[in-house]
């Protein structure tokens, strides 16, 4: 394993320590390969167990939470790059498949990520999902989730990525389908495996052309092509980057794609949780990351298209989190839009900037899904119309969720804060003013839909029925958990703040192999911060203006009702309608068609045939068959009927009196192929 | 190694499995007799393949061959016997008379 650092922008390089990680790094591979065992462990022991097989899927998250810690440590002290490899095929002469690990900056950030957010919401889990249908399938479904995560992010080349990728397709496809016995659920499962196959294709053939161009799958050796410009690559570069993110636009929801991210809310909440916070949907943003060379250096000329992809995202779908009545759905269009601005910051050229706001998002995101389980377990509803006043007696849920939400917005000592504000810098610096404003106002709308996720589901009057309670510790205690991370981890990396001689986040996440140049603010960019937590401050006060008069009925709360945006909104921009409409267009004038053509053409025909048909048969089978044919057959088949009745007593219907005769035929065949040969 | 030894050990299988294919009642004895038998043949197969030192090595392809059926039908007579037995309650040879005329 080679080491080597490249300068590759224009940007100050860090200086970058690089050590092996020792053990840990060699061993990582044991994180990878532990879910699978867990997997196998929960199908055949977990109904027999207390907690019908958590207990196992927990353990292995636990186990992997301290080993990426130790990692983690490892990283900021040391400086870690490792990468292993086992080959498991060859292509041709030169092309090899192979299954490995890596252990880099950018991949431990992920370990950390996917193990510890994992590890709570399966804690979580075990109390949600108490009582419900099929709980060792569940658990079981949920570790093939984390563990197809573990194995992508670990991935040193695209074909094992693509395992995962599937991986974690699969899961959520089994996952988001748990409540398959209503017809919606399991189709909006299919939705959401089959618009991922339609971005998967892309990823797939963009794969396939890094694999002919370049004799190999790696990451590792696409970065190096990619910052030493290599001839071949850049020809085709622009149209693998196109592919490459065709794919994570699927996976990461982006404008067309985002349509099966909402109706994925039907699964239990932990597994919307864990989907839009730690796994399947920061896949698409990670694949960003991992090629991120090849985007910095040769696929220049489409990266506009991604950051306008990314800013339609961020903002339009941002908007439909205002019209949502269903909370998870506010939260479902909260991620996409988040996703929104990670694509835009990565297309625009901040590694940092969107790798950092997916690891913030993590945290914040993840609290909110469970805070959102919590009520949603005490109410019986996902309908906002159906809560209102649990401020009193839901206090930790209520508390956890503001802080999420605070973070969410962007308000300032929250983590959401910092990597926001990070993204708006990095807009600035790279030239993209108006997709900058954009973000902007897409800051505006974060805080307003979440004011009024907050005002309509915790202050006023209580809306639903039966008595709402507080969830049990086993829920609460991982709210609280996450919340802290949600209030603090921003810290990790503001501008011009280093860690003694460690560096901080930006330092520690770079993929040591290849050193990218994105820009890093030396100093905080006050101007920026300014602006940022001013659209979010506008936000929280619109919100709280309209919505914190307490009203009966979701229409009464819901004063958004400007004439053209708000049916354009709840219709979700006609998309879906768009799709329909386009099948009906289509269906129904060739289904009329079809129906003429079948009425008068063919019945006509075939009812002539009929009448042809009965007149002769009356007149062949009175004459010429029961007079003269009948009686010559009539005789044959009580001949032959006669004899059957004897032979037939030869068939006993015993196996072995069969088997004997065979037996016994060969027998004298031998002794008569010895005899006369 | 001469071959006749091994030839006396597979007609020596062969036989067993034909004593058990006739005088065994029970259904999955049967099946296992009948892989007794089979893989009589294969011992057969491989011995004169190694004695021939056939190029293509037929015998061991040959062998292959009849394991793979050999599990297959195994697969199927095993789920026929199990449907007997649900629908019988008995899974002894002799007690079925299905295919009585």
């Amino acid at each position: 394993m080679t080491n080597f650092l490249l300068a590759a922008a224009e940007e100050e390089v860090h200086e970058i320590v690089a050590g092996t990680g020792g053990f840990f790094g060699e061993y990582a591979w044991i994180m990878l390969v532990l879910p699978w065992i867990a997997v196998l462990g929960i199908i055949f022991f977990g109904k027999r167990m207390k907690y019908l097989g958590a207990e196992i899927a927990i353990a292995m998250l636990a186990f992997n939470t301290v080993w990426s810690t130790i990692l983690f440590v490892l990283n900021i002290t040391k400086g870690v790059v490792y990468e292993g490899a086992v080959v498991i095929a060859e292509i041709g002469s030169d092309l090899v498949l192979e299954l490995g690990w890596v252990v880099d900056g950018l991949s431990i950030m992920m370990y950390f990520v996917v193990s510890f957010v994992g590890l709570v919401i399966f804690i979580y889990a075990v109390g949600y999902m108490e009582g419900d249908v099929r709980v060792t399938w569940f658990f079981a479904a949920f570790t093939i989730f984390a563990g197809s995560m573990l194995v992508l992010v670990g991935a040193p080349n695209l074909v094992q990525l693509i395992i995962g990728w599937e991986g974690v397709g699969l899961a959520s496809y089994l996952l988001i389908g748990h409540y398959w016995e209503k017809k919606e659920n399991s189709s909006a499962g299919m939705k959401a495996f089959y618009a991922n196959k339609v971005a998967d294709v892309g990823l797939i053939i963009g794969a396939i052309m890094v694999g002919a161009t370049l004799g190999t799958f790696r990451f590792s050796e696409l970065s190096r092509a990619a910052v030493e410009h290599a001839d071949d690559l850049a020809l085709v570069a622009g149209m693998i980057g196109a592919l490459l993110f065709f794919g994570a636009m699927g996976k990461s929801a982006q404008f067309p794609f985002h349509i099966w991210l909402p109706d994925a809310m039907a699964g239990p909440t932990p597994v919307s949780a864990l989907m839009h916070a730690a796994t399947m949907v920061t896949a698409g943003i990670y694949l960003m990351a991992r090629t991120f060379p090849l985007y910095q250096n040769l696929a220049e000329d489409i990266r506009p298209w991604m950051v306008a992809i990314g800013a339609i995202t961020l903002f339009a779908m941002g908007l439909l989190a205002l019209v949502a009545d269903d909370i998870k759905k506010v939260l479902a269009y909260s991620t996409v839009s988040q996703l929104g601005y990670m694509m835009t910051a990565v297309a625009a050229g901040g590694y940092t900037a969107g790798v950092f706001h997916l690891f913030t998002h993590a945290f914040f995101k993840a609290l909110l899904f469970l805070g959102a389980g919590s009520v949603i377990h005490a109410v019986h509803s996902n309908n906002m119309s159906d809560m209102g006043g649990l401020r009193k007696v839901m206090p930790r849920t209520y508390w956890t969720f503001l802080i999420g939400s605070l973070a969410l917005a962007g308000i300032l000592p929250f983590a959401g804060f910092w990597s926001k504000d990070e993204i708006l810098v990095t807009l600035g610096h790279e030239g993209y003013t108006a997709v900058m404003w954009i973000a902007i106002a897409g800051a505006f709308v974060t805080a307003f839909y979440m004011t009024r996720a907050v005002t309509l589901t915790f202050w006023g009057t209580y809306k639903g029925h039966g008595h709402p309670h507080e969830s049990k510790p086993i829920m609460t205690v991982p709210l609280i958990t996450l919340a802290v991370p949600a209030a603090i981890i921003g810290f990790l990396n503001i501008p011009g703040v280093e860690f003694g001689s460690t560096g901080n986040f930006t330092t520690w996440l770079g993929m040591r192999e290849v050193v990218m140049g994105d820009h890093h603010p030396t100093a905080p960019d006050w101007g920026m911060a300014a602006i940022g937590l001013g659209a979010a401050a506008l936000g929280i006060l619109a919100g709280l203006a309209l919505y914190a008069k307490d009203r009966a009925t979701q229409q009464e709360r819901d004063k958004f009702e400007i004439p053209v945006l708000y049916p354009l909104l709840r219709r979700k921009y006609y998309m879906d309608d768009a799709a329909l409409g386009l099948v009906w267009l289509i269906k129904a004038p060739f289904a009329n068609a079809i129906n003429w053509i079948n009425d008068y053409i063919i019945d006509g025909m075939v009812n002539t045939v009929g009448f042809v048909t009965s007149g002769l048969a009356h007149l062949v089978y009175g004459g010429l068959d029961q007079r003269g044919i009948d009686l010559g057959f009539n005789a044959l088949a009580y001949g032959s009927g006669g004899s059957g009745e004897r032979l037939r007593r030869l068939q006993t219907g015993q196996l072995q009196q069969y088997a004997s005769v065979f037996v016994g035929a060969a027998v004298m065949f031998v002794i008569g192929f010895v005899l006369f040969r | 190694m001469t071959l006749v030894p091994i030839l006396i050990l597979a007609a020596l299988l062969f036989s067993l499995g034909v004593y058990g294919l006739l005088a065994r009642r029970n259904a999955v004895l049967v099946l296992l007799a009948i892989e007794l038998m089979l893989n009589a043949v294969n011992i057969n197969l491989i011995a004169f393949e190694a004695m021939i030192r056939d190029s293509l090595a037929t015998g061991q392809v040959f062998a292959i061959f009849i394991i793979t059926v050999a599990a297959a039908e195994v697969g199927i007579g095993l789920a026929i016997v199990l449907l007997i037995f649900r629908n019988r309650a008995t899974a002894n040879v002799d007690e079925f008379n299905l295919m009585k005329w």
